[in-house]
C-alpha cells in the first residue's frame, strides 16, 4: 500500500503546480489585458481628425492635435533605423562570420552584451553630453543618435544568431563555386537568413519607437511643427511623459491617444514579424 | 618532377598527373589528422578515396581546392600540384583556383534562389555573358547534370523544392557549369535514396570524359563500380593506392584487405 500513497502525493504535487503555474500566468495576462483595455478606452477617444493633423493648442482651447509629435516620432524613428541596422547587421557579419574565434571578436560580442543591459536613460544622457551640450540645442539627430544606440546590439545579436542557423555546408559551396567572402554572405548567407534578420530588425525598431528616456534629453519636445533635423523635435513619448504629468484634462486625453497609436504601432510591427518568421518554418 | 618519372598510379593513364600531392600533414588545431599523404589523380579518370570514419578522407579533398582555409585553426603543410602549379604559390587565384576545382558536397545545399539562378549564378560570377548566351549555358549544364528533362518547366522553382537526389544533381550542375577542370565529391550519395544514387553514378561516368573526378564514398561498392583508381586512407596516412581492380581483387596491404572485405570500418 506504500506505493498507492506514493502515487497519491505525486498526483497532489502535480496538482499543485498546474494551479500555482496556472494561476500566475493568468495575473500576468490580467494585467495586460487591463493595460491593453484601458489604453484602448481612453485612448480611442482621442481619436479624431484633429489628432493627426493639428498641432498642439494651449490647454482650454479646442481642436489640439499631435500631428508634430507623430511626424517626429516617425522621423526620429527612421533616422534611426538608418543609423542602427548597417552597424547593428554589420556588427552581427563580423561577429558571425570573421570573428567567431578571436579574441577581438570575443570583447565585441561582451560590450555588445552589457550595452543591451544599459539602462536607455543613461544612453539619453550620453548623447545629451556628447550632441546637445556641444551644440547647445536639442535635436532630432541627438534622438536618433541614442535609439540607434539602443537598437544596435539588439540587431547585432540576432543577426549573429540568425546567420549561426545557415549551415556551413551553404557557406563552403557558396565558396567552392569561386565566390568571393563578401558576395557569398550578402547574396547568399543574408538570403538564407533573409526572415530572421528582418524580423530582428522589425523588433528592434519596435522596441526603440516606445522609447521615452533617450528622447528626453536629446530631441526633448516642441509644440511646433520641426524646421529641421537640427532642432528640438516633437515625439510620442515624450508627449506623453509632458501630458499625462499636466493637469489639463484635454492635454490628458491627448496623452491617452498617443499611447494608444504608439501601443497598436508596436503590436502591429510585432504581427508583421510573427508572419514573416512562419512563412520561413513553412 | 621530372618528365620521365611514372606518377604513382603506374602507366595505367596519362603520364601526367592532373593533381600531385606530396608530404601533406594537416592540422586541426593541434590535432593532426593527415600524415605524409602522397597521391597522384589522373587526368579524366574517377580516383575514388575510401577509409573508415575519421580516417581523413574529406580532410585530404578539402586541401585541393583549399575550402579548409574558412576555418582558423585548419592548417595544410606540404604540397599540392594541379597542371604542376602549387596551388598556395602567391600566382594562383584563390577564386580561380576554386573555378577550376568543383566540389560536391555531402548533403545536397542548392542556393535559396531559382533553379535556374542557382547555375547561373556561378556563370555570372566568372563569365560576362549575354542573357541568351547565359539561357544556353544554364540548359547545358543541367543537361550535363541529367537533370534537364526533370526541371524544364520548374526553372523558375526555388531550388529547395527539388527531391534530394534532384538537389545533388543541381548542385553538380552549378558545380560544371564554371567549367572546371576537376570534381571533388564528399560522399555525394550518402544522403540520398538508392535510386537517385544510381543515377548519380551514371552521371559520374558520363563525366569522367570531361572532368578529372575525385570521389569520397563509404561505400564500397560505388568505389568498385565507378572508380579506375583507389585510394584506401587509414588514421591519416594512404595505406595503398593503385588501380580500383588491383586494390578490390589483389590487395597488398593487410589493412586494406580487411576493410574491402568488411571485417572493420
Amino acid at each position: 500500500m506504500k506505493k498507492a500513497s506514493n502515487t497519491r502525493r505525486r498526483e497532489l504535487t502535480d496538482l499543485t503546480m498546474r494551479v500555482v503555474s496556472g494561476t500566475a500566468s493568468l495575473i500576468g495576462i490580467f494585467f495586460l489585458v487591463w493595460i491593453l483595455w484601458t489604453v484602448g478606452k481612453n485612448g480611442i477617444a482621442a481619436f479624431n481628425y484633429d489628432f493627426f493633423t493639428a498641432l498642439p493648442t494651449p490647454p482650454g482651447i479646442e481642436g489640439g492635435g499631435l500631428a508634430n509629435a507623430i511626424v517626429g516620432t516617425l522621423l526620429i524613428t527612421i533616422l534611426a533605423a538608418l543609423i542602427g541596422v548597417p552597424l547593428g547587421l554589420f556588427t552581427g557579419v563580423y561577429l558571425a562570420e570573421f570573428g567567431r574565434n578571436t579574441r577581438f571578436g570575443g570583447m565585441v560580442r561582451f560590450t555588445i552584451n552589457i550595452t543591451m543591459g544599459i539602462p536607455s536613460i543613461i544612453v539619453g544622457l550620453f548623447v545629451y553630453t556628447l550632441l546637445v551640450l556641444p551644440f547647445k540645442h536639442f535635436s532630432a539627430y541627438a534622438g536618433a543618435v541614442s535609439l540607434a544606440i539602443i537598437m544596435l546590439p539588439v540587431i547585432a545579436r540576432t543577426t549573429e544568431d540568425m546567420l549561426n542557423l545557415v549551415p556551413n555546408s551553404l557557406r563552403e559551396s557558396a565558396l567552392a563555386i569561386g565566390m568571393p567572402r563578401w558576395r557569398a554572405i550578402v547574396s547568399i548567407l543574408f538570403r538564407a537568413a533573409r526572415s530572421g534578420l528582418l524580423t530582428g530588425i522589425l523588433l528592434a525598431v519596435a522596441r526603440v519607437s516606445g522609447e521615452t528616456a533617450p528622447l528626453l534629453f536629446t530631441a526633448m519636445n516642441s509644440p511646433y511643427w520641426m524646421r529641421g533635423l537640427a532642432e528640438p523635435t516633437a515625439n510620442l513619448t515624450v508627449t506623453i511623459f509632458n501630458y499625462a504629468m499636466s493637469p489639463f484634462d484635454d492635454w490628458k486625453t491627448l496623452a491617452w491617444g498617443a499611447s494608444l497609436l504608439i501601443m497598436a504601432t508596436v503590436l502591429g510591427v510585432n504581427l508583421l514579424a510573427r508572419t514573416l518568421l512562419r512563412e520561413k518554418t513553412k | 618532377m621530372s618528365e620521365t618519372k611514372l606518377p604513382l598510379y603506374g602507366d595505367l593513364a596519362d603520364p601526367t598527373p592532373k593533381i600531385s600531392v606530396r608530404g601533406l600533414d594537416f592540422f586541426y588545431g593541434d590535432h593532426q589528422a593527415l600524415f605524409a599523404n602522397d597521391l597522384d589523380i589522373a587526368p579524366n579518370r574517377v580516383t575514388a578515396v575510401i577509409g573508415p570514419s575519421g580516417c581523413g578522407k574529406s580532410t585530404h579533398l578539402r586541401v585541393y581546392n583549399r575550402i579548409f582555409e574558412l576555418y582558423r585553426d585548419q592548417r595544410a603543410k606540404g604540397m599540392v600540384l594541379l597542371n604542376g602549379e602549387d596551388i598556395s604559390a602567391p600566382s594562383v587565384k584563390l577564386l580561380e583556383l576554386r573555378r577550376r576545382i568543383g566540389m560536391i558536397f555531402q548533403k545536397p545545399t542548392p542556393f535559396p534562389m531559382s533553379v535556374y539562378e542557382n547555375v547561373a549564378y556561378g556563370i555570372r560570377l566568372h563569365y560576362a555573358v549575354s542573357k541568351s548566351e547565359l539561357d544556353g549555358r544554364v540548359e547545358e549544364a543541367l543537361k550535363g547534370a541529367a537533370l534537364w528533362e526533370e526541371v524544364r518547366d520548374l526553372l523558375h522553382k526555388p531550388g529547395t523544392a527539388l527531391s534530394g537526389g534532384q538537389q545533388q544533381r543541381l548542385c553538380i550542375a552549378r558545380a560544371i557549369a564554371v567549367e572546371p577542370e576537376v570534381l571533388l565529391m564528399d560522399e555525394p550519395t550518402s544522403a540520398i535514396d538508392p535510386i537517385a544514387t544510381a543515377k548519380i553514378e551514371e552521371l559520374v561516368e558520363g563525366l569522367k570524359g570531361r572532368y578529372t573526378i575525385v570521389i569520397v564514398t563509404h561505400n564500397m561498392q560505388q568505389a568498385a563500380r565507378i572508380s579506375d583508381f583507389t585510394a584506401f586512407f587509414f588514421k591519416g596516412y594512404i595505406v595503398e593506392f593503385g588501380a580500383t581492380r588491383q586494390i578490390f581483387t589483389n590487395p597488398h596491404n593487410k589493412k586494406t584487405e580487411e576493410y574491402i572485405t568488411g571485417r572493420f570500418g
